[in-house]
């Protein structure tokens, strides 16, 4: 059952119901017991006060025997229910109650007992007075006591069965009224359109549905900051790409315009160095765009780091002339991450620290003390303390990249990205002992294992 | 004309400083806010190109902070965010115009123009003193409506000194006209051109003002 409505409606409806059945067995249990141990006692009363009427002679105990049988006139009003019988001890009616049967109500001695008398079921008690030489019979049918029973439930069943209808309203229209403010929730969302997250109103929400609510929107937030982050880099995207196509634009009109050839050979040469920047700054957008639609956590093999570290060297080279050292711990050392996401990070790093190194200088790969993380040591400027947190950000430019005007600050966010995708960290610092700067992996525990010394 | 370009790419920096150049601009470049703010502080321009995002910060806090000196110097916007509500911001913020890039280097230099006009309270796009006529848009220039030929430096010297509508130009003011902050000045260039320029229009066109610096002749 897919509505909450009918399904809580039906619960409830079921419940009460059964709620009544039960009392209503209960009473029949309980009401039963009592009804026969009250008409019980009424038959023992009666009986006994039939004996002692009889032995204190005001009833012709001795009268004549085929006269008839004489009939007590009414025992009360009871005469419908309750009948009695005196016999002689020797097995003679001698009188009855009007509407008590003839036949004998009990063979039995004293007590109580039970017979069929007529086809009907008869209870009866019976007292014995040996001196007069009389037995007071005193019975009414069972089934009387079965009707009695069964009024008092039926009094109980049929208001339940008219109530139960109403009941049934009550409860279809106040579930309904209970689940309105999910309708109101749903019939506010049904009108938005996609670019409409501003926060459901939880006001008059009850607290049960404050929760989802909530949740909605938690993830309305998480979704709206998604796209204003989205907006931004593309904004950014939009004007990284434009200016080198504005440069171009200008520099070709110039080519095109000018009648002197220094100018025009001058604005070509512009245009070739644009280009070249401009695809660059393509491939970098088109490598984080993949990165970004990648699943997070890609399963990886396991990569010889010397291997690695030696293929995004050899794609990097362009970047600067500096020499490049790999520490014997690196040459020993395998990893486990995905190929692609490895060595785009492992070239980032290595682009940037060859942009800042100086070609007589050298940039050293090496493995942390702990031997868990990958470290590259430049011997550029480093970075200002205060830029180091925001050189991952989707075009920073460092102050040094700012003053030269190269790069288009991507390619530390590409390798944060990948690092991500690598289950690593990255993190950045200068260097103590010399100017220089520090790019730091951290890979998740275990994922670097070291081959042994003789092995390797 | 002197204008100044804030842009921090560096090719379409070299193509605006060329660009402009060729359509007789005189082009100081920087490259960053702080810059753009200590270069109008100090430097007098008929205008000013700037971009809006900078790697120090934004054009447009550049913008306000400048017009909030009191600067009034006309600037236009140059920007790769060309949604409307960016134009909006930028107008409203205190830029003369707007464009948006990749732009045509013509218009540019156009709209530059037709700012800078504005700023010195001039509707038409042509110079006149006399029975001369100078274009800026096509750096020609016509006495009687016979072409008169003038090198560009002429032509900037003489523009420089009808703009004033006979007040003192110093010899001072007119080189920022003709040279930019990288460019070496020649010590009598302007004597040089004014000396040409009397040659072509006769004694009395430019008047030397002793120590001030000089004026075009009054009306005949």
């Amino acid at each position: 059952m897919s509505s909450l409505r009918v399904r809580l409606f039906a619960t409830l409806i079921a419940a009460t119901g059964a709620l009544w059945l039960i009392a209503a067995a209960w009473i029949y249990v309980g009401a039963r017991q009592e009804v026969e141990h009250v008409l019980d006692t009424r038959l023992q009363e009666a009986a006994r006060m039939v004996a002692s009427l009889v032995a204190s002679g005001d009833l012709p105990a001795q009268s004549k025997p085929d006269a008839g049988t004489p009939v007590i006139p009414g025992l009360g009003g009871y005469e419908r229910q309750l009948s009695c019988q005196i016999w002689s001890l020797d097995d003679r009616l001698v009188a009855r109650s009007s509407g008590a049967p003839d036949e004998k109500l009990s063979d039995s001695g004293a007590g109580f007992s039970e017979r069929v008398v007529n086809g009907e079921p008869w209870r009866v008690y019976a007292v014995e007075d040996g001196a007069k030489g009389i037995r007071v019979l005193v019975g009414d049918r069972l089934g009387l006591r079965e009707k009695l029973v069964g009024d008092l439930i039926k009094g109980l069943l049929w208001p339940a069965a008219l109530i139960l209808p109403l009941l049934g309203l009550v409860i279809w229209a106040s579930v309904g009224r209970s689940l309105e403010p999910l309708s109101r929730i749903a019939r506010e969302l049904g009108r938005r359109d996609a670019e409409d997250m501003k926060p459901v109103d939880a006001g008059a929400a009850p607290s049960e549905i404050r929760p989802l609510t909530a949740a909605l929107n938690g993830l309305f937030d998480k979704v709206e900051r998604a796209r204003r982050h989205e907006r931004e880099v593309t904004a950014f995207a939009a004007h990284e790409l434009r200016t080198p196509l504005a440069g171009l634009k200008t520099q070709a009109q110039i080519a095109v315009a000018a009648k002197d050839p220094a100018i025009r050979d001058r604005a070509l040469g512009q245009i070739l160095s644009a280009v070249g920047r401009t695809s660059r700054l393509v491939s970098q957008l088109l490598a984080l765009a993949r990165l970004d639609a990648e699943a997070p956590e890609t399963a990886g093999s396991s990569i010889a780091l010397e291997e690695a570290v030696l293929e995004a060297l050899e794609l990097s080279r362009a970047a600067g002339a500096a020499e490049v050292t790999i520490s014997d711990g690196v040459r020993r050392a395998c990893v486990r991450a995905p190929r692609e996401p490895l060595l785009m990070l492992l070239r980032n790093l290595q682009e940037n620290a060859l942009e800042h190194t100086p070609p007589d200088g050298r940039a050293a790969w090496r493995l942390s003390a702990d031997g868990a993380a990958l470290e590259l040591h430049d011997e550029g400027p480093g970075a200002p303390e205060a830029e180091l947190p925001r050189l991952t950000q989707r075009f920073f430019r460092g102050s040094a990249k700012v003053a030269t005007g190269e790069g288009a600050g991507l390619g530390l966010a590409i390798a944060a990205a990948a690092a991500e995708r690598c289950g690593a960290t990255l993190s950045f610092g200068n260097r103590e002992d010399r100017s220089g700067f520090v790019a730091r992996i951290a890979f998740a525990p275990g994922a670097i294992t070291l081959a042994s010394p003789a092995a390797g | 004309m002197r204008v100044l370009v804030v842009e921090d790419d560096p090719v379409l920096l070299d193509g605006l400083k060329v660009g402009l150049g060729l359509a007789g601009a005189t082009c100081d470049v920087v490259s960053t806010c702080g810059d753009a703010e200590a270069a109008l502080a100090t430097g007098d321009f008929d205008a000013v190109v700037l971009d809006r995002m900078l790697p120090d910060g934004s054009g447009l806090d550049v913008l306000k902070r400048v017009r909030a000196s009191g600067n009034r110097t006309p600037i236009l916007l140059l920007t790769a965010l060309d949604e409307t509500s960016d134009r909006i911001a930028g107008l409203d913020a205190g830029a003369d115009d707007y464009i948006g890039k990749p732009f045509d280097l013509e218009e540019l230099a156009a709209r530059i123009r037709a700012i800078a006009r504005r700023g010195q309270g001039r509707a038409a796009g042509a110079l006149e003193w006399r029975d001369l006529t100078l274009d800026p848009a096509t750096m020609s220039a016509a006495r009687g409506g016979e072409a008169l030929a003038l090198s560009r430096r002429e032509f900037a010297v003489l523009a420089a000194l009808i703009e004033r509508r006979g007040a003192i130009a110093s010899r001072a003011e007119i080189e920022d006209r003709l040279y930019g902050w990288q460019e070496e000045i020649e010590s009598n260039a302007v004597e040089v051109h004014v000396h040409h320029l009397r040659a072509k229009l006769g004694r009395d066109a430019i008047e030397t003002v002793r120590g001030l610096g000089y004026r075009m002749g009054g009306p005949r």
